[in-house]
């Protein structure tokens, strides 16, 4: 009995911390099928003030704005390309946790398919160096065959 | 096995530490500008001083001037202020655009620190803010006389970064004449 104390105890601090009350605002729309696109792209929007924080996790007064201003365009049936293009004139592409590919972003996207590539290329050429020593083929002539046949024949006997 | 192919991986590196070298130099909270060349945002929206008159875009073009985005929580602001009084007093003609704020406290602010500004926007829902991408109070703006936006400057402009960002850029588009 005296071992719930601290536990409820506890759970009381928890139910308290920061992270209950992360962002618990109430977003209604017209349309419950806005949703998940509203929660698609707050977390794939950047505040712009917070650097490392999505829209969804941000409390600063920019995100809410921005948060409000998301669920006003989507009940204005804009697409989600058309919003995230919306901002993008205004914040400039940095609000975009997932760049688009252009001259800027190319070596960003490239960059895991070339290291692939290049780690692939290592492994080939590895083993291409690496196999025949392996499996080296040894000519072999009769006289030499029937060495290895006597040979073999001995070690049979020797048991 | 060539022997100069041992090196590739220390070039690879060495040009690694290179680019991370330079990101060092690099403010991240400055974003790039998107509206940098652009006219400025079409608004419709009350001035500061009297609810009942409209301010739009064509009340800022027609000649250069800094629109400068500020409120009384701004506590960088307060900082500002002198210095736009100096502007101010130079000629230079400033625009406020007075963002989510409260219409008694501001009007209180510039009775009590001046008032460097030919007119007041009153934006108390921060949307003009959005059409600009205001991030964060103070910013300033400096607007031909064609409307256009020909540099944004996020944070205190102060005599430093008057001097070096504002001043060459306002002369030539002011033909010198003030």
């Amino acid at each position: 009995m005296t071992a719930l104390a601290p536990m409820t105890l506890c759970l009381l601090i928890l139910s308290f911390s920061p992270l209950t009350f992360a962002v618990a605002e109430i977003v209604e729309f017209s349309d419950e099928s806005l949703r998940p696109r509203y929660q698609q792209l707050v977390e794939e929007l950047r505040c712009p003030k917070c650097q490392n924080q999505n829209l969804a996790d941000s409390n600063s007064p920019i995100s809410q704005d921005l948060r409000r201003e998301i669920q006003r365009l989507l009940e204005q049936q804009m697409t989600d390309q058309q919003i995230k293009d919306y901002l993008k004139t205004r914040y400039s592409e940095f609000i975009l946790y997932r760049p688009e590919v252009n001259k800027n972003t190319w070596l960003l996207w490239g960059s895991p398919i070339a290291v692939v590539l290049m780690g692939l290329l290592i492994v080939v050429r590895h083993n291409r160096r690496v196999k025949p020593s392996l499996t080296r083929h040894v000519p072999v002539d009769s006289r030499d065959q029937q060495r290895l046949a006597a040979m073999l024949r001995d070690e049979e006997n020797q048991r | 096995m060539n022997r100069l192919a041992l090196f590739v991986p220390l070039v690879l590196f060495a040009g690694l530490s290179l680019v991370l070298l330079l990101g060092l130099d690099k403010d991240p909270s400055e974003l790039p500008s998107a509206l940098v060349g652009e006219p400025f945002p079409a608004f419709n929206l009350p001035a500061l001083s009297d609810e009942s008159r409209r301010l739009t875009e064509q009340d800022i073009k027609g000649d250069v001037m800094l629109i400068n985005v500020w409120a009384t929580w701004c506590f960088a602001c307060r900082i500002e202020h002198p210095m736009l009084n100096n502007l101010s007093a130079q000629g230079v003609k400033i625009v406020g655009l007075n963002y989510k704020d409260q219409r008694a406290s501001a009007q209180t602010w510039l009775a009590d620190r001046g008032d460097p500004y030919v007119v007041n926007i009153f934006d108390a829902q921060g949307s003009l803010g959005i059409d600009l991408g205001v991030y964060g109070a103070p910013e300033t703006y400096l607007v031909d006389a064609q409307g256009i936006i020909r540099h944004r400057r996020v944070g205190v402009v102060d005599e430093r970064v008057w001097n070096a960002e504002f001043s060459e850029l306002y002369e030539r588009l002011t033909g010198g004449k003030q």
